[in-house]
């Protein structure tokens, strides 16, 4: 067994050191046919050659569209958990009240009858995940340890609770009518119709983009080193004059505006929204596919956030030996999760950083102190 | 000689497990004052208390002149005040030169900071020579090295030491102790914990004897040294 995880391992140097040995314009060039390669991906006269990659039980751009929303919460969720080390177990709450707020400002079913266009209430959607994220994290980011786990959890359930029940939110009959972000080609039509997943998925995928370029601008500034040294020893960087709590609450802040973002993308494109979106397995799902991917690396949030979502849809519609391959997707979620954990617990793409500091723990675990 | 620091009757509480019974003592600038005990006397703890990452139930800590008892732990090392924690309170992930950098947090000053980090590596040789290398692979006695360096970083005007010389070889005992006064001699204020006492009592000019949280005795570190009481307890000398 180790021999195989030594092997994985230098197989993984090897492609890293090659890649950060590469010249800049070789570097751009691979990024830039990635980004290419992403956006041609939808259309049927490009994935038509691409063999068993489309799916086959679903829409393909439909399910390019669920898959990038899942990067885009895998890329937020990595900040709170990846970068600042903070374990938030109701992530996909935030999701729920960006995609709850827009819902209730804009459909006709809401109580409040406002109706206002999608892209008016956006930028509400965002601040109020942000002040959610806020009002969640001033209590409990001061304590330590398992606490934010519980109570993050505790989050999700309540809101899911509150928009099952409550008759303001509209239980399982939902929003309904909540209408599409603007827009319209030269004749007329609108962009973004009902029809036609792609434009969403394209609009997603620059979002990311955006978002990406973003996190990566701050992980790198003195925002960034404060977050790594909270999440290495969060004694050490208080002693080092970091204002651990303050940065504990950007990073969950920024971690909520990025999934409330993700929610009012979801509410535009879906024109539903209803308690039947929320279930805490969203939450976990998002959180293993950041572990997955290698926690504290945005490549390997991305990787894992796109391969989790994309092979759920994956096994749709596929039959095997008279089984059903989708209703038991979790299941071989969960064996690879364990598989992971015992060969490759840093993650597929591991930050440099983050799997030192595994072996450390893992040192101080047999030394005991 | 002004007085640094000033602790003025500190009671501390794990729960309900009252860990320091009103401690008072004082750090004059210049000094290297240490303070000596057996395990669980309440010596890393006062420790924390000074530098402010465990809130105190009862007393006043004044640095400098100015009340920082509610002071943020983060603002007191804006003051001057800089602790390096005891063992593995490194950023294991971080490189040597990393580390050095997150010690240097607070300032904005880059030319000093610069002088700074040629002067930490000047002290510690051994971290010059593993600059580039993650401070979760180094040693010990390198961590250690590497947790006072940082904290040097910092140009604090009082360093707290927390065991410094905890599981190293005794060689390297020696030499963290002759950095320790050498620091001290470029003008910096130490206040020591220490178990190895011997060591403590030779460097520093005062010393405190902590039992149960509570000081039983100080002086200077010579009278210490060749206290009956103290020579038993903590030398192993009969």
């Amino acid at each position: 067994m180790t021999s195989v995880r030594e092997w994985i391992a230098s197989g993984r140097h090897a492609v890293s050191d090659r890649w950060h040995d590469a010249p800049r314009w070789m570097r751009w060039s691979v990024i830039a046919a990635v980004i290419v390669f992403f956006y041609a991906l939808p259309n049927r006269e490009f994935y038509q050659w691409l063999g068993p990659i489309p799916t086959t039980g679903s829409n393909f751009g439909q399910v390019l569209f669920t898959v990038s929303i899942y990067v885009l919460l895998a890329v937020g969720l990595n900040i709170v958990v990846g970068f600042a080390g903070l374990l938030d177990l109701g992530y996909f709450g935030f999701f729920a009240v960006g995609a709850y707020t827009v819902a209730v400002l804009t459909s006709p079913s809401s109580d409040l009858k406002t109706l206002w266009p999608w892209l008016l209430a956006l930028p509400v959607a965002l601040g109020l995940t942000m002040i959610s994220g806020v009002m969640l994290g001033t209590p409990t980011l001061r304590l330590r340890g398992d606490y934010l786990a519980i109570v993050t959890l505790g989050f999700a359930e309540m809101i899911r609770v509150a928009a099952t029940a409550s008759d303001f939110l509209k239980g399982q009959r939902g929003f309904n009518q909540i209408p599409h972000p603007p827009g319209t080609h030269a004749d007329g039509t609108p962009v973004f119709g009902v029809l036609d997943p792609r434009p969403y998925y394209w609009l997603v995928l620059t979002l990311i983009i955006l978002v990406v370029i973003g996190v990566r601008n701050l992980n790198r500034s003195r925002v960034g080193r404060a977050w790594i040294s909270i999440r290495e020893d969060e004694d050490a960087a208080q002693l080092m004059g970091v204002p651990t709590f303050k940065f504990k609450l950007w990073a969950f802040a920024s971690g909520a505006f990025i999934g409330g973002l993700a929610g009012a993308l979801f509410a535009g494109k879906q024109n539903f929204v209803s308690s039947q979106n929320l279930e805490l397995l969203n939450s976990i799902i998002i959180l293993s596919a950041v572990i997955l991917g290698g926690s504290g690396n945005i490549v390997g949030a991305i990787v894992g956030g796109g391969l989790v979502a994309y092979l759920i849809e994956r096994f749709r519609g596929i039959e095997v030996l008279g089984i059903e391959l989708y209703e038991y997707r979790f299941m071989f979620f969960g064996l690879v999760l364990v598989v992971m954990m015992i060969f490759r617990p840093q993650g597929l793409i591991p930050n440099r950083r983050r799997a030192a500091e595994l072996k450390d723990r893992r040192k101080e675990v047999m030394v005991g102190g | 000689m002004t007085t640094l620091l000033e602790i003025e009757d500190v009671s501390l509480l794990y729960g309900r497990i009252k860990a320091l019974h009103g401690i008072s003592l004082t750090v004059d600038e210049g000094e290297i004052v240490a303070l000596i005990g057996a395990n669980g006397a309440g010596k890393s703890t006062t420790m924390r208390a000074v530098s402010g990452i465990r809130p105190i139930a009862s007393g006043k800590i004044r640095f400098n002149g100015e009340d920082i008892t509610k002071l943020r732990a983060d603002l007191r090392v804006r003051r001057g005040l800089c602790q390096a924690p005891e063992g593995r309170g490194i950023f294991p992930g971080m490189t040597v030169l990393e580390n050095l950098d997150m010690g240097a947090y607070t300032r904005r000053d880059r030319a000093g900071v610069a002088k700074d980090l040629t002067r930490v590596l000047e002290l510690f040789p051994r971290l010059a020579e593993r600059r580039k290398q993650v401070g979760g692979t180094l040693s010990g006695g390198e961590q250690q090295m590497l947790a006072v360096g940082r904290a040097l970083m910092s140009r604090p005007r009082l360093l707290l030491l927390d065991e410094p010389s905890m599981g190293l070889a005794p060689m390297l005992i020696q030499q963290i102790f002759s950095i320790i006064t050498e620091i001290n001699e470029q003008g910096t204020t130490i206040l020591l914990v220490e178990q190895n006492a011997q060591q403590a009592l030779a460097r520093a000019h005062r010393a405190y004897v902590l039992e149960t949280g509570r000081i039983v005795k100080s002086g200077t570190g010579r009278e210490l040294l060749h206290d009956p009481a103290v020579k038993e307890a903590y030398l192993g000398v009969v």
